[in-house]
């Protein structure tokens, strides 16, 4: 039953498998589904679905099979648009007729079959020309044809518009959860996301443990007096070195990584963390603040530092050519630079084998050639959830040496 | 549904949607734990207490934190007290048994009717902490070396695990589960929320004072969101302080009980005045 449903789920990214799609099964035979499209909507969500990233793929997914309709945007994007700001709202039903409703809706379920209203849904999608409000059979608002917004025909199918009834079996078509999805720039309320995501990096045992053969030893040579000897818990050892670029392209992703840096700092569990700002790249000082006046030497961070350290660099990467590879290139007028910052960004990872670069401009806009360059000697990621993901992966995996020699 | 009738249907306190109310009934028909996410204060933890009260079971509560072990919620094999005890000849230490106590799943599981499990914040544990638990979850048995003694529940427990999403769950985990993600609450429902909670507050004062919390929601960029129960203390805080309804939609009283943060005091004044909003009192 529905096995397609299951490879269409796959297809759209939702990682479900087989054990879900079994218990799910279980559940469908075992007559906890009522014959209706809303339940299971939600209870096959339930079941295949256990991250609200996904909801939005699941959504489409769902429109997809169920609504019958193959989901090219355009078409959809435009049916949308029709449906969207309805000429005339209508008035709120007395109790009277909305039990008069619901019994139309179920006399409408009985006589009329999903399978057939969502064909004709498609029919008239594709014989529908322009916008249509009223009337009794265009796709439209306000009308009493079984498709359309704000509708009120009883079961009729709802396409986009807020649920007025909750009868209308599309609510995948709201797409509610397209703010939950994994690839898009970090949110608000994504930042604590990225605080869970730096926690990954570390492996602690938390409490203090008894320390069994230690005890026995003591207690023994205490003649049988009892002597408990602890352990003390391993501690997170993962020390992090964030530097982030404060130059004037960044200025759009400046919360955004503001979001990042309080999310790290105030992570507690690191052994350590100790931040430093630069501007477009690093050259022989680094700063403490973001005013780029209290300069440290970048050779500091060397001798300062050993290699164990993670180094995370957040900028946009993207600069002049004479900025990463010329002598003097530094943007700033006052500031002379006797090595390439190429060669200072290749010492790092030399340095510290554990670097990732965080990239906040989209992966599409990588295509420049210092970004390429830089993206040669750090792994570099997008500053987003999945970015993240991957750039932390990189960081406790086993560290490859630059590309770039 | 098969169980209809005797279904869970929300209780007197405790508003649940109605997919909500659905999944709660597939979960308890079919035995399966049920992990719950969802923004703070949408009543995440509460579902367990309404459960147990709406269907009359006893509720087991096993609250995790950052130091808590899969282990813990079994059974704590006391071998301090034990080993202190062999001190003396006073004691029969020969039965382990009387050292080995139960944890709130092992308790779950002896109960002798069907009880309601909640374990809360499952995200606060370490990483590993979900994947010592999936035999236990899935076959709702453990075993107990010491004893050598196999605990399986005699009425599989209904689970509710609630998470905060600080810690991603293992896949394996989520596999064996039924997930739901609890939405926040759109206004209609928020005014049902709040009419449980205060059903003699002005229906006027709730509904304007709703609306102006959603209002404040939709301001971008703000680090907390209010949330549910920011709204029920400044919903309280306007009826006792008998602010009258006009003077919510023209200022916002009690400001403090809805943002916590004085950055987004601070940038929500900054917008409303901007916007021709009118005097905001910081409190």
């Amino acid at each position: 039953m529905f096995t397609d449903f299951f490879y269409l789920l796959r297809q759209k990214g939702v990682p479900v498998t087989v054990t879900e799609w079994v218990s799910f099964m279980e559940a469908l035979h075992g007559g906890y589904f009522q014959s209706n499209l809303n339940h299971l909507y939600y209870i096959g969500r339930a079941f295949l679905v256990k991250s609200e990233a996904y909801y939005d793929m699941f959504d489409l997914a769902f429109q997809e099979y169920f609504g019958g309709i193959k989901t090219e945007p355009l078409e959809l994007e435009r049916v949308m648009d029709w449906l969207e700001n309805p000429l005339n709202r209508l008035p709120k039903l007395s109790p009277e007729e909305m039990a008069e409703f619901q019994k139309k809706l179920e006399e409408f379920r009985k006589e009329h079959d999903m399978d057939e209203l969502m064909r004709q849904f498609r029919e008239r999608l594709k014989e529908q020309k322009e916008r249509h409000d009223g009337g009794g059979k265009w796709i439209g608002t306000g009308g009493v044809s079984p498709f359309g917004a704000y509708g009120y025909h009883p079961g009729g199918i709802r396409v986009g518009g807020e649920s007025w009834m909750q009868s209308a079996a599309k609510v995948a078509g709201e797409r509610r959860f397209r703010n939950y999805r994994n690839d898009l720039i970090l949110d608000v309320r994504q930042t604590k996301m990225a605080l869970k995501k730096l926690r990954e990096l570390k492996r602690e045992g938390a409490q203090e443990e008894l320390d069994i053969p230690e005890t026995v030893d003591k207690t023994a040579k205490e003649g049988g007096e009892i002597e408990l000897v602890f352990n003390r818990s391993r501690e997170n050892t993962v020390r992090l070195i964030l530097l982030m670029d404060t130059g004037g392209s960044m200025l759009p992703y400046t919360e955004l990584c503001e979001r990042l840096f309080s999310a790290a700092s105030q992570m507690e569990h690191f052994k350590e963390f100790r931040y430093y700002f630069f501007h477009n790249c690093i050259y022989q000082d680094v700063y403490e603040d973001i005013g780029n006046y209290k300069r440290v030497p970048t050779e500091k961070l060397f001798s300062q530092f050993h290699k164990g350290y993670k180094v995370v660099l957040v900028g946009d990467a993207r600069m002049a050519y004479s900025e990463l590879f010329d002598i003097n290139g530094c943007i700033d007028y006052f500031y002379t630079n006797d090595r390439p910052a190429i060669e200072w960004l290749i010492r790092i990872k030399e340095h510290f084998p554990h670097s990732v670069w965080l990239n906040p401009t989209h992966s599409n806009f990588w295509g420049h050639y210092t970004v390429d360059t830089v993206g040669k000697i750090f792994p570099m990621f997008e500053l987003t959830i999945d970015g993240l993901k991957d750039a932390i992966k990189t960081l406790t995996s086993k560290a490859k040496p630059a590309m770039v020699a | 549904m098969a169980q209809s009738g005797q279904g869970y249907k929300g209780s007197d306190d405790y508003i649940a949607s109605k997919p909500l109310m659905e999944i709660v009934n597939v979960t308890i028909a079919l035995g399966k734990p049920l992990v719950i996410k969802g923004e703070p204060g949408t009543g995440k933890t509460l579902l367990a207490h309404s459960i147990s009260r709406a269907l009359n079971k006893k509720l087991f509560i096993w609250n995790v934190k950052s130091t808590t072990k899969a282990r813990d919620g079994l059974y704590v094999y006391d071998t301090i007290q034990r080993l202190n005890d062999a001190r003396f000849k006073d004691k029969d230490i020969s039965d382990i048994r009387q050292y080995i106590k139960l944890g709130k799943l092992g308790q779950a599981f002896m109960a002798d009717e069907k009880v309601v499990l909640l374990i809360d914040e499952i995200d606060k544990a370490d990483v590993e902490f979900p994947n010592d638990l999936l035999n236990e979850l899935d076959e709702m048995s453990f075993h107990i070396p010491e004893l050598d003694e196999e605990v399986t529940a005699k009425h599989r427990p209904v689970v509710i695990i609630t998470s905060n999403s600080e810690k991603e769950l293992p896949d394996a985990f989520l596999r064996r589960c039924i997930f739901h993600y609890i939405e926040f609450p759109d206004e209609e429902m928020m005014e049902r929320i709040v009419k449980v909670h205060y059903p003699d507050i002005e229906m006027k004062l709730v509904r304007e004072a709703i609306k102006r919390f959603y209002w404040i929601r939709g301001v971008d960029g703000l680090r907390k969101k209010p949330s549910t129960s920011e709204l029920l203390d400044w919903i309280k805080a306007l009826a006792l302080g008998g602010v009258n309804v006009e003077k919510i939609s023209a200022e916002i009283p009690f400001l403090g009980t809805l943002l916590k943060n004085e950055l987004d005091t601070g940038r929500f004044v900054r917008l409303s005045s901007a916007q021709g909003g009118g005097i905001f009192k910081r409190r």
